[in-house]
């Protein structure tokens, strides 16, 4: 016996009875002799005291840093209730709502989530979540393609490169052209998008906002430029931004996506985290993934419903503009918590402390005789500077104190071996921030 | 009583339910007004106990598996045990960057590291990637592989994917999303794959075939081999839909059968909670030829260090911002390491037993339209009495008066009233007894009071909905409530 295993010998026998042969294994005399392997080679069962003394060790072989460093996961401060609210069985074991009648929890918080998302962006409707921000990316540009009827998508050189790495593989297989356009002072070229747009048709321009160095991307007359060349605008920002930067809606975007990681979400090593997705009313027809709506009951009682499911794999199969299929319910449960518990001004005060953080960390560097600016453009709780120090060195350093150093740019660009990106949250102390001063100063 | 509030009918103007510390440094001046909103993006404001109690309510219209019986299809519902949830949440785990220095990341690289081996040992591939963040995902990558394989072969020709009528609809999908076109084959009348059609289509312009073995009607592909034969002779490779796997655990391996790609969902034969539609974990394994075209970045050992390769030698690409899903990684291998090669191979005995006890108790009032041994699912065609119009939908309908979740209904396609019933290893033979006798009383209603059950739901938080009034008037966001 084992404690998930609940069949006894005499229960084994009564079903056997019942299904009329006289042992388990007769129930697998379909499967070839030549293929017959009963045997696993993996370690033997641990009991859980073992697990917790097998953990135990494996823990001693991390050692969490202090993150000075953001580069898509950004270290904020997760208020307790959430974890405990996630873990309810109710909603950590149920699966997908396809049964309504038995899951108006999942649905009626998809439903919260939608209606944060579309309160964050403007955008007229929001999904029910996607993988992370990268392949939410992905998503957008073959929803583009689908809506425009085009086959070419461009994405500012600005955007972080673990996306545009994500959309040119997925651009790849689905037969869609990519085209670059070049950055100018840590902005998204606008002569250069000018010049693409002139000489290539597109469904789209992809833009980050605040982009991969953490400057903040001016989209003045970006939109009227791509309408021009029935064009539409995609835009990924970090949702946590929202409570101060102006909207995508704003900006003119058609789909906004971003990764909601920022929203609370551990760092977890890189997952799981949760994308999301928004889209105007008219093309929301065209959106991939869940969403939930409004319907009656019987007796003419409101209740939520997955709906435009004639959309997705499960109905149109070969035909669905997108395979997805799970996707990070729990974690939209988990972002909806936050936003409910932070609200309207815990939201804002996080992101203006993580700003405030940021500034004065960019003040007390630029000082600094070894830290110059790399462009001079505004920023939010992220950014890059130029330095003469010796960036393995520095970091080095700070990692012997506890600390997790800016991100070395050269990870994503060789070219910029003198880069560096800093990102702070809420959770960074004035002590902290001095301590990493002092260190780097050292370095110097 | 009822709980019907949303999070924002609770919101009162200056209520909050966080704390923070007290602000050390100074304000800095905001961007121009360019870049910023002017209006305040309309977020709830309530109090902590506000916010509990809420979510507290909102979760009794649930129903989990530690409630009931959850015998849905093609879905492995099995317990999620506790254990893997408190190792998942370990701080030591919980609150590393992703872009930490390797050296303060070993423990978590010997889990990742330890998952791959222990999952190609399970499945007899080669090597794995647990990028993939769920089964989907995993069928996109192990497509792409596929098309990326025959293209540096120089062999461009090969456009086309077989994939059965019962398949999964993710499949012909993923198929369309990878660039590649799907040809349906039609299936046996026992759900197997009908030998005589795959040859007719088998080609020079098929690039692979995709199947699940069993398949979704819970039949064993007996023909596998040949299969695997005909396919590779033809010059295309297989793919696993490892959708249903949890049959052959301790019974036989994919990679043995012949399979070339496969992908395994986490989430259903490792015991991860599905979590209300994610987040799962598709990783995907392939041969040793094919091992060159995995995603990156790629996690390997090297010496007595792990190590995280970013830019590998060849790859299709990147599919995920960083590692995929860790903390569902951590959560399976917890299971793993608790079921250990002791019990692991005990899953398919008993969730096969399951399986089929349930067929025979069953078929003298439900349609089996498949006789004979069944793997760990099985399909009823409807009730067997057709008279009453009493539908499959009706029946699912009626289970959830009794808190039993229904089994998955109206797939595979290839039967017009499905019911497909998957009932885990980790149901005791008393939760099954009571589950028959609930669906010999829902059979015994529909013939003596069929509209009783053309009725149901009667019991549960609302009744049946109008699915087709959400998608003709689409509301989906609090603000439009207000407006309607």
């Amino acid at each position: 016996m084992f404690k998930y295993l609940p069949h006894t010998h005499e229960d084994i026998a009564a079903m056997l009875k019942t299904i009329g042969v006289d042992d388990i294994d007769a129930l697998f005399g379909d499967v070839p002799k030549s293929l017959r392997n009963q045997e696993i080679k993996i370690p033997n069962s641990l009991s859980e005291i073992e697990m917790h003394q097998h953990f135990y060790t494996l823990s001693k072989m991390n050692t969490p840093l202090i993150p000075f460093m953001g580069a898509g996961a950004y270290d904020h401060y997760t208020p307790s209730v959430i974890r405990h609210l996630i873990e309810r069985q109710e909603f950590l074991t149920a699966y997908t709502p396809y049964q309504p009648e038995i899951s108006q929890g999942t649905l009626q918080y998809i439903f919260e989530f939608q209606s944060m998302i579309t309160q964050l962006t403007g955008l007229d409707v929001a999904n029910a979540s996607m993988y992370d921000g990268a392949t939410a990316t992905g998503e957008a540009m073959f929803m583009a393609c689908a809506l425009a009827k085009k086959e070419t998508i461009f994405i500012s050189r600005t955007v972080n490169p673990n996306i545009i790495n994500v959309v040119k593989t997925y651009a790849e297989y689905k037969g869609i052209h990519v085209e670059m356009i070049e950055e100018e002072a840590g902005q998204t070229s606008r002569a250069a998008l000018q010049e693409k747009l002139a000489s290539t048709p597109t469904a789209g321009l992809i833009v980050q906002t605040p982009n991969v160095y953490g400057f903040l991307e001016d989209l003045t007359g970006v939109k009227e430029a791509l309408e021009q060349h029935k064009a539409l605008l995609i835009i990924n920002q970090d949702p946590s931004t929202l409570s101060h930067l102006k909207t995508p809606h704003a900006w003119g975007a058609d789909i906004a996506i971003g990764e909601c990681q920022t929203l609370g979400v551990p760092l977890s090593f890189g997952g799981p985290y949760i994308g999301y997705m928004a889209t105007r009313t008219k093309y929301m027809r065209k959106m991939p993934g869940r969403i939930c709506g409004v319907t009656k009951d019987t007796d003419g009682k409101r209740a939520f419903v997955l709906t435009l499911q004639a959309r997705e794999q499960h109905i149109r199969r070969d035909k669905a503009n997108s395979n997805i299929c799970s996707n990070q319910s729990l974690l939209a449960l988990f972002v909806t918590i936050y936003m409910s518990i932070m609200g309207k001004k815990g939201v804002y005060e996080v992101q203006q402390r993580s700003y405030d953080n940021a500034h004065y960390l960019y003040e007390k560097l630029l000082a600094l005789p070894t830290f110059s600016a790399y462009a001079d453009q505004p920023f939010f709780k992220e950014f890059t500077v130029r330095t003469t120090l010796d960036v393995s060195a520095m970091n080095q350093a700070l990692q012997a104190a506890g600390y997790l150093g800016p991100l070395p740019f050269s990870k994503f660009d060789s070219s910029k071996q003198d880069l560096v990106t800093f990102a702070l949250t809420e959770k960074r102390t004035k002590q902290e921030i001095d301590a990493v001063l002092d260190i780097i100063r050292e370095v110097a | 009583m009822y709980y019907d509030k949303l999070i924002f009918d609770l919101s009162t103007e200056g209520r909050k339910g966080y704390t923070l510390p007290k602000a050390e440094v100074k304000r800095y001046d905001l961007p121009k007004s360019t870049y910023l909103r002017d209006d305040c993006p309309g977020l709830p404001e309530v109090s902590e106990l506000e916010v509990v109690r809420h979510y507290t309510n909102v979760s009794f219209k649930n129903f989990g598996i530690e409630k009931g019986f959850y015998p849905l299809g093609s879905c492995t519902m099995k317990y999620n045990p506790k254990i893997n949830q408190d190792m998942a949440n370990l701080p030591a785990f919980a609150s590393l960057h992703p872009y930490q220095p390797i050296d303060t990341v070993q423990g978590v690289l010997k889990v990742y590291h330890d998952t791959q081996t222990w999952l190609s040992e399970i499945s007899g591939l080669d090597t794995f990637t647990l990028n993939p963040y769920a089964g989907a995902h995993g069928e996109l990558i192990g497509l792409m592989i596929i098309k990326a394989y025959h293209r540096d072969r120089g062999d461009s020709k090969r456009t086309k994917i077989i994939v059965p009528d019962s398949a999964h609809g993710t499949n012909p999908a993923s198929a369309t999303v990878a660039g590649l076109e799907s040809v349906e084959v039609k299936s046996n009348p026992d759900g197997t794959v009908n030998l005589a059609d795959l040859k007719a289509v088998l080609g020079d312009d098929i690039a692979g075939i995709m199947l699940t073995n069993p398949n979704t009607v819970g039949i064993f592909e007996k023909d596998i081999l040949e299969i695997a034969r005909l396919v590779h002779e033809a010059g295309g490779l297989l793919y696993y839909d490892g959708a249903n796997l949890n049959p052959l655990l301790g019974v036989a391996r994919p990679g043995d059968m012949g399979f070339d790609i496969m992908h395994i969902n986490l989430h259903k034969t490792f015991s991860t909670p599905h979590g209300g539609g994610g987040p799962g974990s598709g990783p995907v394994g392939v041969t040793k030829a094919l091992k060159p075209y995995l995603p990156k970045p790629v996690v390997e050992k090297q010496g007595d260090q792990y190590v995280i390769i970013d830019e590998p030698k060849t790859t299709l690409g990147q599919i995920s911002h960083f590692y995929g899903n860790i903390g569902v990684v951590l959560k399976a291998y917890t299971y793993i390491l608790s079921m250990g090669r002791e019990h692991l191979p005990e899953i398919a005995k008993y969730s096969t037993l399951n399986a089929n006890y349930i067929k025979e108790s069953l078929k003298d009032v439900y349609q089996l339209p498949i006789e004979g041994i069944c793997k760990h699912e099985f399909v009823f065609d409807g009730l067997k009495d057709k008279s009453t119009g009493v539908t499959t939908l009706d029946v699912a309908k009626r289970l959830l008066d009794f808190d039993v979740h229904p089994p998955t209904i109206f797939f595979p396609l290839v039967f017009k009233q499905t019911i497909m019933i998957e009932p885990p290893e980790t149901e005791s033979k008393q939760t099954i007894d009571h589950f028959i006798s609930i669906m010999r009383q829902v059979a015994l209603e529909a013939s003596q009071e069929p509209d009783k059950v053309k009725g149901a739901p009667y019991n549960t938080v609302v009744k049946r909905l109008d699915e087709a009034l959400a998608a003709r008037k689409p509301i989906v966001k609090y603000k439009d409530l207000e407006t309607n």
